[in-house]
């Protein structure tokens, strides 16, 4: 498999803890609005309209400017049938694509398998963090789970560089598969050998990258110039992950969720400037997405789990506007208190799979869903 | 009752505890595997650490006014007990992991350090009594809002999680072990249940810690249906019906089997997923019933029982990154007293992807197979790599003279089975053993020549065992508890 940089690559961004989608993407004309948020409720003077009935909260300039370039697709009202207020479950279902059963593929470790049928290149998938996300989890799927890219390699406490290449290559083998030790050990040592060869590779990276683009200081900042780092570094990688945590806004929320979403879009934008720099914008996708929404009345201090939420897509390939209706607040229309979700996030997914990476999105989604044109 | 089985006994250490020195193996082989359970289920009778010390060395860190030192403080509490009160230890970090709180929210240290000493105290003790101390306990109320949840307006945050992740679990056999209403109705017993944190200002005296309080006048007094029960019921009514449900029973045995004995399945499976060890299962559940709650008398069950012992739960778990921090630092004898530096190595932790008091959601941490991907792997073998070969930790010197002080003729298989005894019975694959033999001999060869006993041969005799011991310490076999 050859890759060159013009390769679609994409970019997945998870919000943690179910970002509330109403006070990010606001009915700033709708009297409900103010009524179900009493407290909660971002005033119609501070908003950022985008059309005469939605707005983006006013931490979200930098997400602004981006939309008013036509480079951000807002999805209204995406979620899945039945849906679940527990974190763990509906996160599990957003990452496997099974709202019924437990499930243990990821999508996006789906989606790697079928960008590398052969697993050639142990960087097709990178995730940004600690631990590897569901959907980057599919049995025979390596994925780079990088902390911090410059100090990123195995045994590097063996100083002598004799010493350390024997010790690796004894690694190596003491990490190869041994009939019969079981899922556990195979799972030990495929991983400890991706390792060692993504490291291998990954070494190389930060010495490379060059760029006048000072992001702000955040998690998310961070992560998302890690991610610049080894995109513009051109190993093949084609998915990216990363998460910035926080959302889940129960109570306090006002002065929470601003910082968070500040701090979001100010990231996403130094991002895209980085891209632009290196003359790689046209070929990346930044997907995000949560949990769950969060419930349409407020608690008098913060908002609890709710269902309908919001995803988002940008960059340059990205056709910028509006999909799907935001749902009604209309108390009958509202389904144990929560918006109803009209389009499912498998349409969404797919649409990414299908129209970005070109890939088959039915066995990805396990299914088929309606499909949006933000792409 | 000498000579009791060591392999077993470290098999037990590695649970109840965090592994055990070769020393300490000894000791407790010639007290006996049913006394050593005794002592380990019974940990205030052993003795405590020096508090006044630790306050004249770390009196920052005794403060615990940022999460450094609530971080140094709990690893350092872990390791200078896994030698005399492991389980105490051990108990608070399984029910850390299960009623898994976080200073990302809490943002309180000493009330966060609080709810960790509840776990020490009261861990091994009633399930019923501990639930209620949880219910009461600040940094509880504060992480899942409780205190937010008010007579005319209710937050179901912990009314929830209580029922979800702290009590029953979503389901069992297939079936759904509460209602949204039981929710709801949970949410509104524990009105008025919340914290007085009309702290005084922080100087002189520093933060202090957040209490409980029940405020009379915010809790909804109406009827509650709760489990097919009405009644007007107040937060300690609903802990009395939970813990009396046959799905509490299940989930807490599942919890301790999967803990203590071997892994499982991820806790949101557990509705549509049988226990591994159904038989396991029922036996913790009428000890649980038998007991009326005691998780004390639960484990003496589970330690002393057949499915423990058996070969099949033998290394059956994947290490937590607590366990391979603490687990590697006892090995070494290192932090045994107040000195510089602990607050890197307990970064390790965080490093793993355990980041203690920190836990990434209330949903607590992925465990098993899931503490392991590419990046926290590195993390394991570089952390454990470089301290067991580390000459300069008395434990590591102790366990190279002990093998190479007592042994005439050194040849690669002694010397491998030599360390993996030492480092506490660790088991290698008879073909990674080979692997290694082959490395080890290729390193004595630089022996020939020598004079035996000389300080140069005795320096190649032991660059070997801490090579021997690094390569150990990073292979696969030993991410296994």
């Amino acid at each position: 498999m050859t890759s060159t940089n013009k390769d679609p690559i994409l970019i997945v961004v998870q919000l943690t803890g179910g970002n509330d989608y109403i006070n990010t993407v606001i009915p700033y004309q709708d009297p409900l609005y103010y009524d179900s948020r009493k407290t909660v409720s971002i005033a119609q003077d501070d908003v950022l309209p985008i059309n005469d009935k939605l707005a983006f909260n006013p931490a979200l300039t930098a997400m602004k400017d981006l939309y008013d370039q036509g480079k951000v697709a807002v999805i209204n009202g995406i979620g899945y049938p039945g849906p679940n207020r527990s974190h763990f479950r509906s996160m599990d279902i957003w990452h496997t694509c099974e709202p019924e059963k437990v499930g243990t593929e990821g999508w996006l470790g789906r989606a790697i398998r079928d960008l590398d049928p052969q697993a050639e290149n142990v960087l097709t998938g990178v995730n940004f963090g600690r631990g590897l996300p569901r959907a980057m989890a599919l049995t025979g799927v390596p994925v780079a789970s990088v902390a911090v890219l410059e100090t990123y390699g195995v045994l590097t406490g063996i100083s002598g560089e004799q010493e350390r290449s024997q010790a690796l290559d004894l690694f190596s083998r003491m990490y190869s598969p041994i009939v019969g030790t079981g899922h556990v050990m195979d799972y030990l040592g495929s991983t400890g050998l991706d390792a060692l060869k993504g490291a291998d590779i990954l070494k190389t990276v930060p010495a490379q990258y060059q760029s006048s683009v000072e992001y702000a200081d955040s998690v998310i900042g961070r992560n998302l110039q890690g991610i610049a780092k080894v995109l513009t570094a051109n190993l093949g990688t084609r998915i990216f992950y990363t998460q910035q945590p926080g959302y889940d806004t129960h109570a306090n929320q006002g002065p929470v969720h601003g910082v968070l979403l500040e701090h979001l879009s100010q990231a996403i934008k130094d991002f895209y400037e980085d891209l632009r720099e290196h003359d790689t914008s046209e070929n990346v996708l930044i997907y995000l997405f949560t949990e769950f929404g969060r419930r349409v009345k407020d608690n008098g201090s913060g908002t609890d789990h709710g269902a309908g939420g919001l995803a988002m897509a940008i960059g340059d390939p990205v056709k910028g506007g509006i999909y799907s209706e935001f749902p009604s607040m209309r108390p009958e229309d509202l389904e144990e208190g929560d918006l109803k979700y009209n389009i499912d996030f498998r349409g969404v997914y797919g649409t990414v799979a299908e129209k970005w990476l070109g890939l088959d999105a039915t066995s990805i989604v396990g299914g088929n869903f309606e499909q949006l044109d933000f792409v | 009752m000498p000579g009791t089985d060591k392999p077993l006994l470290a098999h037990l250490l590695r649970r109840a505890g965090f592994g055990a020195t070769f020393q300490e193996l000894d000791r407790y082989s010639e007290l006996g595997y049913e006394a050593t359970v005794d002592e380990l289920l019974n940990p205030e009778r052993q003795p405590a650490i020096e508090e006044d010390v630790l306050e004249r060395y770390y009196i920052d860190w005794k403060e615990s006014r940022n999460i450094e030192g609530a971080l140094t403080e709990s690893v350092y509490r872990m390791n200078a007990y896994a030698g005399g009160r492991p389980l105490q230890e051990k108990i608070a970090l399984f029910w850390h992991q299960v009623f898994a709180t976080g200073l990302a929210k809490v943002l309180h240290e000493k009330t966060m350090l609080n709810q960790i000493d509840l776990f020490r105290e009261q861990g091994l003790g009633n399930f019923r009594d501990l639930l209620l101390g949880l219910a009461k306990d600040p940094a509880m109320i504060f992480w899942l809002d409780n205190n937010f949840n008010h007579k005319d307006a209710p937050n179901e945050n912990w009314g929830r999680e209580l029922l979800e992740l702290f009590s029953l679990g979503v389901g069992m056999d297939g079936q759904e072990n509460y209602t949204e209403e039981d929710v709801q109705s949970a949410a509104r017993a524990f009105t008025g249940w919340t914290i007085d944190d009309n702290n005084v200002a922080s100087i002189p005296f520093g933060k202090t810690p957040w209490l409980f309080r029940y405020l009379p006048e915010d809790h909804d007094e109406g009827d509650k249906t709760f489990m097919g029960q009405t009644g007007n019921f107040n937060g300690e009514d609903i802990i009395d019906i939970v813990v009396r449900q046959p799905a509490a029973a299940r989930f807490i045995s599942r919890h301790l089997y999967n803990f203590f004995v071997a892994d499982e399945p991820q806790v949101p499976a557990w509705q549509h997923t049988p226990p591994g060890d159904p038989e396991a299962i029922r036996i913790l559940e009428e000890e649980y019933v038998r007991s009326n709650y005691d998780i004390r008398s639960m484990l003496k069950v589970l330690f002393n029982s057949k499915f423990f012992k058996s070969d099949r739960a033998r290394f059956a778990k994947v290490k937590s990154p607590a366990e391979v921090v603490v687990g590697t630092l006892h090995l070494l004898g290192d932090f045994k007293f107040p000195k510089m530096g602990i607050y890197d190595v307990a970064l390790g932790c965080r490093y793993m992807g355990q980041d203690l008091l920190n836990p990434p959601s209330v949903e607590g941490w992925h465990t098993g197979e899931e503490w392991i991907d590419s990046g926290s792997l590195v993390e394991r073998v570089n952390f454990v790599a470089d301290q067991v070969s580390d000459i300069q930790q008395p434990g590591v010197r102790a366990m190279v003279d002990t093998l190479l002080d007592g042994t005439a003729e050194l040849d690669p298989l002694s010397i491998i089975d030599g360390c993996l005894e030492l480092l506490g019975h660790v088991q290698l694959h008879e073909k990674n053993k080979e692997h290694l033999a082959g490395e080890v001999r290729s390193m004595l060869e630089k022996r020939s020549g020598l004079v035996a006993g000389s300080p140069e041969d005795r320096q190649v005799a032991e660059d070997t065992v801490l090579h021997t011991m690094k390569m150990i310490g990073s292979s696969r076999e030993y991410q296994f508890a």
